[in-house]
């Protein structure tokens, strides 16, 4: 008395045993597609667009190669535009490196147990809800009017923060129309996306290291800056792209916070949005992939990724 | 509050290779942590050489340590590895370079110096644990089980190295194992660990014949130890140990006073053989003995034209008044 449709399905996994090629690429198939065209085809098709032009009389889209949008976006306003964004993301980066590494190195060295857990928690929370509720929720607190002026005054510090806003470049009317504002609001988003790969990297790295480090002479600073530094390393890449790539992307922060000066997301968003120019805004788009691959070379140079 | 160790009262002299043996969580591993710094004690001292160091941190005493794991930076060249502990004291990069090299060549590995860590063998990578520890030339070299990784044959091989370097630097080697035979081959004195305490403090030699404790007996080599009514039955007082190879075992119905006169053996016991495991240079043969309700491990040794010993086949047990060792004269209190 045999069932044939176990003798079927016997049959079916002696042959996936056997071909393990055959099962890999069952397996394999459907995400490399979705990866090969979804996210490889759009990067492509971007690239192709970034070399068409607008006409500018039909509103129209010329489907002819040129290097227009390119030589566009070296024009004063354009190539301030991507100064400023740049430099933004270089400084929240380098902010959330600052704050993150040590909550990272805490939580992978330190803490244990329910501390572990709730520190993870405190850092994934704002993760579970909406962006743009907690953007609104902070110009409440950079405003004029808002919880931050008013613990000032009450402090006697407002002199402190009249002093940071009459800052040249950095300054504004209140903190929530400053670029310091914008600031504040840009590393506070990104920081779990720069906390977790730290944290990541500095577990995967044996205590027998550090101790192996002092053991040999090493005082406390010189193992962190010969060991776990660039141990943590890769992980630092990985949260910096993160930080990087989300501050040169996003177009909604500094709409909401800020003063009205524009960042590379913004250009994209209009151009594409409002003036229909989907050309350009695909050129100018490649501004921060370009950014990045030299950031990553740079980072690859420098023995970033030795550790891996 | 738990104690990992507590009361041991160590003195290790200079140049001496000291064996910290015991089975796991016994308190040996916890006790070379307090002597690198890597653990403090709660109470007690640590003294190198006349000076207290029991609160200095590890960078600060004159111990380096190879670990269990290696613990070898996997982003530095083995030069690099090995230079470590004079590039973090400031020497110049020539200079420590030069020891570097030379440390390695001394260690076998001239070519392997600007290779990664993770390129080498196991055996590899413990010898560069081992130059590395030795670069800034410490007092006392700790070295926690820096062999369990490897396998036997290259086991043997760099058990008699370390000993023929500790030899040659004159460096104190304070080693930790639970292989009682590593710890046997290698060592001037062992300290025998359990549950946190130093049972026996001993020569390889005085450990093996006259062990202090019933659990030092068991524990380095094999033993048989009578304790009160089984010792009694044989004529013995007290805990007493046999070690296997000091029993002769005999076959068949011969008489039994020809065979005492033969071999001269004050005591006697007759048995059953019940397993038999080969050894190579000897079977080590289990024996359920008749009278009372002990087992004795006999080592047979091979000798041509001698068979195996056959399993449940009579056997006659004799053993000589000076072969036994007296572990204590009453029966042993069983600690705790």
């Amino acid at each position: 008395m045999k069932n044939p449709s176990i003798k079927i399905a016997d049959r079916l996994s002696n042959l996936l045993y056997i071909r393990r090629g055959l099962l890999l690429g069952v397996l394999l198939a459907p995400p490399l597609l979705w990866f090969s065209i979804v996210y490889l085809g759009s990067l492509l098709s971007l690239l192709a667009n970034s070399f068409f032009r607008l006409d500018d009389f039909t509103g129209q889209i010329v489907r002819e190669v040129g290097l227009g949008n390119f030589i566009e976006i070296f024009s004063p306003t354009n190539l301030d535009v991507a100064l400023r964004s740049t430099t933004m993301s270089i400084a929240v980066t380098a902010a959330c490196i600052a704050i993150g590494f040590p909550i990272a190195y805490y939580m992978a060295r330190h803490a244990r147990g329910y501390q572990k857990a709730l520190l993870y928690v405190a850092i994934m929370l704002p993760l579970w809800s909406s962006y743009v509720v907690r953007l609104y929720a902070w110009k409440l607190l950079l405003a004029k009017e808002g919880a931050i002026s008013w613990v000032m005054q009450s402090l006697h510090a407002q002199w402190l923060l009249d002093g940071l806003l009459a800052l040249p470049v950095l300054g504004g009317s209140s903190l929530s129309f400053s670029p310091m504002g914008t600031f504040i609001v840009f590393v506070y988003m990104w920081l779990p996306f720069m906390i977790l790969p730290i944290q990541a990297a500095i577990e995967r790295i044996p205590g027998s290291y550090l101790e192996a480090s002092s053991d040999l002479g090493a005082r406390p600073s010189q193992s962190f800056w010969q060991v776990v530094w660039p141990l943590a390393m890769p992980g630092v890449a990985a949260g910096s792209i993160f930080t990087f790539s989300l501050t040169l992307g996003d177009y909604i922060i500094p709409q909401v916070i800020g003063n009205s000066t524009l960042y590379i997301g913004q250009v994209v968003f209009r151009q594409q949005g409002v003036a229909g120019n989907l050309p350009f805004a695909a050129a100018f788009s490649l501004v921060p992939i370009v950014i990045i691959a030299v950031y990553l070379y740079l980072a690859k140079r420098k023995g970033a990724f030795d550790a891996l | 509050m738990v104690h990992a160790v507590s009361n041991v009262d160590l003195q290790v002299e200079a140049g001496e290779f000291f064996t910290l043996l015991g089975p796991s969580g016994s308190g040996k591993t916890t006790c070379l942590r307090m002597i690198g710094g890597f653990t403090l004690p709660t109470s007690g001292r640590i003294e190198i050489a006349g000076e207290d160091v029991s609160l200095q941190p590890p960078y600060a005493r004159p111990i380096n340590t190879v670990f269990q794991d290696y613990a070898l930076f996997p982003h530095m060249t083995v030069l690099d590895n090995v230079a470590y502990g004079l590039m973090v004291r400031g020497v110049d990069r020539k200079t420590r370079e030069a020891k570097a090299n030379f440390l390695l060549e001394t260690m076998q590995l001239p070519d392997a110096a600007q290779r990664k860590p993770a390129q080498l063998s196991g055996g590899q990578r413990q010898r560069v644990a081992l130059a590395r520890a030795l670069i800034n030339e410490p007092k006392v070299l700790l070295l926690d089980e820096p062999l369990g990784a490897l396998d036997l044959k290259l086991r043997e091989q760099m058990q008699s190295e370390l000993k023929s370097l500790q030899r040659r630097l004159g460096i104190t080697f304070i080693f930790v194992t639970h292989d009682q035979h590593e710890a046997l081959s290698m060592s001037d004195r062992i300290g025998v660990f359990n549950k946190g305490r130093i049972e026996q403090i001993a020569t390889p030699d005085a450990l093996y014949h006259r062990p202090s404790t019933r659990f030092v007996a068991e524990f380095v080599g094999a033993a048989n130890v009578l304790e009160g009514k089984d010792a009694q039955r044989f004529g013995h007082t007290g805990t007493v140990m046999i070690r296997p190879e000091q029993i002769t075992m005999l076959f068949g119905d011969t008489n039994p006073s020809d065979q005492t006169s033969q071999t001269g053996a004050a005591h006697q016991a007759m048995g059953t053989v019940k397993e038999v495991q080969f050894f190579g240079s000897f079977w080590r043969t289990s024996v359920q003995c008749h009278e009372a309700g002990a087992h004795f491990l006999v080592d047979v040794p091979l000798q041509p034209g001698k068979a195996a010993p056959e399993l449940g086949s009579m056997a006659r047990l004799f053993w000589n008044a000076n072969s036994i060792h007296t572990i204590s004269p009453a029966v042993a209190q069983h600690k705790p």
